[in-house]
């Protein structure tokens, strides 16, 4: 029996309901959590005084959207830090696992359900920020939240930073038994490379395109391994029994 | 300690023909000195037993014998430690995995359903797991046959117990399994709801459907297995209930009677093919004798012509609760042995 995208399908539309009459994922996740990392930038768009030196201006709005950054980390580690122990608390995972579905398609399915809600979410929040900007904000500032390097740095890294913090969050979800504990240890775990962005950010690199390229190449080559990692480590047998095969 | 093996009831569609390792080609489940363990924990050894198709198979034992453990490996989600086993006329193999899976249903003890879903949306995600033809007709057929129609649409979690293990039964008969695993399906259910679920397991017995029923509830497993199979870690009994009952206990005709006899011996000892009998106080008595039918009407005439006034007189009946604690209080003696 081979690969199936109907199976992954299933799987993926199988969450989305589930998200749209969770609570926690529609006030908490999706709107509370966004809305707190916006406000931020925003505020600080209209509070830098216009007068500042080019590298301070530069910090300035540099910050405001490493603030955005964090939001396509978090949101997905929090959406799947709940993909594997979430079900086995709930007494789904057996049923689930015994059907005919493979575990690289559980793995995407559950991906897929985590990585395009958070994308969505993010890219919607950058562009209320730069809505905001470009409709409030000082000529001299819209020009630098528009400049290209800021731009592509957003759109490049915000799939890239969705992409590691899921991985992160499926593989502390199938190794640990207790959903909070999940989450916690599958935020913390998805900020590191965030790091890498602030350096860009604060400007102690000096953004290039090639150099984000560059950057961008490598996450994405971390967020592939990352799955298979997370493909090894999916023991159905450990799943089912919490011992080893 | 011993394993009595019962000669196979004459299950339909079953034959005992030979493949190689022993497992016989035509059974639904056929399982050959199968062992798992954990670690150095054993969770059940050296399992071999066979269930024929269409047949429901009664899996009993206490709590800890291994039984939730042997379904699980039956359904390729533990592998095993050792030996053999084909399930739905495919052998048990890691890489038979996704086969054996699309050919069998499971119904763990807890339904595990999402209860953010609604009952059609959980078997939906369910049917296109299994990648069903036809899954609108499929799902509405099982609605059908657990009688949920009308609850099609609301979400799980507003549903009683009873409902929820009614919609996991229905997810299980989604794909038409060959063989229908059901783990303790009626626990916690009240009687009516209990009742359903039987009714329900006889009904797709009717459609030649083959059960493995594990259950604590030993007079269900009485009622709608055709064979039962007690497991203790190991395999302590296969068979019918009533060759179980025969290989455990003697035959024997019990009776009651509205005083206690004077002189028992006397009285039993001049009746044919009475080889023993025993006093229940106040005044009843069971006679150990090999042919109740035969027995019965010759202790009545000689009770009467004792001068007894009999209340009551029939065949020793023990039941599958009986064979059981036999079996189990067994174990425990040969442990503390």
């Amino acid at each position: 029996m081979s690969f199936s995208w109907a199976r992954v399908a299933a799987i993926f539309q199988k969450e989305l309901r589930d998200y749209r009459r969770n609570r926690f994922v529609v006030i908490f996740t999706m709107s509370v959590l966004p809305l707190i990392f916006i406000a931020v930038p925003i505020v600080s768009l209209f509070t830098i005084k216009v007068s500042v030196t080019n590298a301070k201006l530069e910090t300035s709005i540099g910050r405001s959207l490493l603030y955005l950054l964090i939001l396509p980390a978090i949101i997905p580690s929090v959406l799947s830090a709940y993909s594997v122990v979430g079900e086995r608390e709930q007494g789904t995972l057996e049923p689930l696992l015994t059907t005919p579905i493979h575990s690289e398609e559980f793995l995407i399915g559950k991906a897929l359900a985590a990585f395009l809600p958070a994308l969505a979410v993010a890219y919607a929040i950058f562009g209320i920020f730069l809505g905001a900007a470009a409709a409030f904000a000082d000529p001299a500032i819209v020009s630098a939240v528009f400049e290209r390097n800021h731009l592509l740095l957003q759109l490049l890294f915000t799939p890239l930073l969705a992409g590691w913090s899921i991985w992160v969050g499926i593989a502390v979800s199938t190794r640990v038994s207790d959903l909070r504990a999940a989450q916690q240890l599958s935020v913390f775990a998805s900020l590191p490379p965030v790091a890498i962005v602030a350096l860009f950010s604060f400007n102690v690199i000096t953004p290039s395109l090639g150099l984000a390229l560059g950057l961008a190449a490598a996450l994405l080559a971390i967020d592939g391994l990352a799955y298979r990692i997370v493909a090894a480590m999916f023991d159905r047998e450990r799943l089912i029994s919490c011992t080893r095969s | 300690m011993e394993q009595i093996e019962v000669p196979r009831a004459q299950v339909p569609g079953h034959a005992s023909s030979a493949r190689p390792g022993g497992l016989s080609a035509q059974a639904a489940v056929a399982v050959e000195h199968l062992t798992k363990r954990f670690g150095d924990r054993v969770a059940f050894e050296d399992v071999s037993f066979e269930v024929g198709h269409g047949e429901v198979f009664g899996f009993l034992g206490p709590n800890g014998a291994g039984k939730t453990t042997t379904v699980r490996t039956l359904g390729t989600l533990l592998a095993p430690t050792s030996g053999a086993a084909t399930v739905a006329g495919i052998e048990l193999r890691p890489e038979n995995g996704p086969a054996i899976r699309s050919r069998i249903s499971i119904m763990p003890e807890s339904p595990g359903l999402y209860l953010r879903l609604t009952v059609v949306e959980n078997l939906e995600c369910f049917a296109r797991l299994y990648r069903l033809p036809e899954r609108r007709e499929r799902i509405e057929r099982a609605l059908r046959t657990v009688n949920l129609t009308d609850r099609a649409n609301d979400l799980c979690r507003s549903l009683s117990k009873g409902l929820r293990q009614r919609t996991a039964l229905a997810r299980a008969l989604l794909n038409d399994p060959a063989v229908l695993f059901l783990d303790e399906p009626t626990s916690g259910l009240d009687p009516v709801a209990t009742r359903e679920v039987h009714e329900l397991i006889a009904a797709l017995k009717d459609d030649g459907v083959t059960t493995f029923l594990t259950t604590h509830r030993l007079e269900e497993a009485e009622r709608i297995c055709d064979r039962v199979a007690i497991l203790n870690t190991t395999m302590r009994l296969v068979g019918r209930p009533d060759e179980l009952r025969a290989r455990l206990f003697t035959t024997g005709v019990e009776f009651r009677l509205r005083a206690a006899l004077a002189d028992p011996a006397a009285v039993l000892a001049g009746v044919p093919g009475v080889e023993g009998w025993e006093a229940q106080p106040p005044s009843s008595y069971r006679v150990t004798v090999p042919d109740p039918g035969a027995a019965a009407p010759e202790l009545a005439r000689a009770l009467v012509h004792a001068g007894a006034d009999v209340l009551s007189i029939g065949e020793l009946r023990h039941s599958l609760e009986d064979v059981y604690l036999e079996l189990v209080d067994e174990d425990v003696e040969a442990k503390r042995g």
